[in-house]
C-alpha cells in the first residue's frame, strides 16, 4: 500500500542552530502554520504537551524528538522534520526525567485521531534505522534527505 | 479473548503504533486479544477492566492490572524482548 502523505523539501528543514527544544519546536510550528497545515494554536499546545509528555527518543542512531499534539489544531496531516547541527536536550517519553542529545526533531501534525496509522508506522521504521538516521545527519542537502526518506514515505512496503 | 490498553500521552499518536504492533505479533503467535488505547492519565480508571496494560510514557500510578513499559516499540531497542513480554501474560 503506498501512502497519500504530503511530504516533500518543504517539510525538511537543515543547517539549523539551536540552545532549546522550545526554539525547534516553536521554528517547526510556525513553519507548519505559515504552509496552512496547522492552526497557530498549535505551537502552545505541542509546547505545553512536551512538558508533560516528554517526546525524546533513546533510539539506535541519532536521537530522535517526535512532539505532536491535538488533532483537532491540524488542518492537514504532515510530518515536519528539523535537522539540528548541535543536539539539542529533549526528555525522554519512558522517563521525564532523563535528558537526550536530540539531532532530528520529527513533528507529527494528524489531522484526526487514530488516523495514519500507517505515517506512523512509517516514522517509526525510520527512527528504527540507525543507518538511516546516521546519514540525515551527515547530509548537508534536503533533496539527498527526501532521497533518502522517499522509501519510506512513498513506496510500498511490506508491513 | 484477552483485553490490552495501550496508553501514551494522549492515546492517539503513539499507542496507535503499539497496539498495532502488538495485535501483529499476537496473531502470529496465535493468541487472541483486543486492543483499545486511552490517555495515561485516564489508566487508573480503565485499568480494571484489562488483563494487561502498555504503556510508551512515564506511568508511576498503582494498579492491580501488570504494566508493560513499551518504549522498545518505537526505538525498535528490545523490541522481540518486549512482545514476548507482552505476549507472555496473556496466553
Amino acid at each position: 500500500m503506498s501512502l497519500d502523505l504530503d511530504f516533500s523539501e518543504k517539510n525538511i528543514f537543515i543547517d539549523l542552530e539551536f540552545e532549546q527544544k522550545e526554539e525547534v519546536l516553536a521554528f517547526l510550528t510556525e513553519e507548519l502554520t505559515k504552509q496552512g497545515y496547522v492552526q497557530a494554536a498549535f505551537k502552545e499546545a505541542v509546547l505545553e504537551r512536551e512538558k508533560v509528555y516528554p517526546t525524546g527518543l533513546p533510539s539506535l542512531g541519532a536521537k530522535i524528538a517526535i512532539p505532536h499534539a491535538n488533532h483537532d489544531l491540524v488542518n492537514k496531516t504532515t510530518v515536519a522534520m528539523a535537522v539540528l547541527n548541535k543536539p539539542v536536550t529533549f526528555f525522554s517519553m519512558e522517563d521525564v526525567e532523563t535528558p537526550l542529545d536530540i539531532e532530528i526533531v520529527i513533528l507529527l501534525a494528524i489531522s484526526e485521531p487514530h488516523g495514519q496509522i500507517e505515517m506512523l508506522q512509517r516514522v517509526v521504521s525510520i527512527i528504527q534505522d540507525e543507518k538511516l538516521t546516521r546519514q540525515i545527519v551527515d547530509s548537508k542537502s534536503k533533496t539527498d534527505i527526501l532521497e533518502m526518506l522517499k522509501p519510506y514515505f512513498y513506496e510500498p512496503q511490506k508491513q | 479473548m484477552k483485553r490490552v490498553l495501550v496508553a501514551c500521552g494522549n492515546g492517539i499518536a503513539t499507542s496507535t503504533v503499539v497496539a498495532s504492533k502488538i495485535r501483529d505479533y499476537a496473531e502470529e503467535q496465535g493468541v487472541s486479544l483486543s486492543t483499545n488505547q486511552c490517555k495515561l492519565m485516564e489508566v487508573p480508571g480503565k485499568a480494571d477492566d484489562y488483563d494487561l496494560i502498555v504503556t510508551t510514557g512515564q506511568f508511576d500510578g498503582s494498579i492491580g492490572t501488570p504494566i508493560v513499559r513499551a518504549l522498545s516499540l518505537l526505538t525498535g531497542i528490545g523490541q522481540e524482548e518486549t512482545l514476548e513480554e507482552i505476549v507472555g501474560y496473556l496466553k
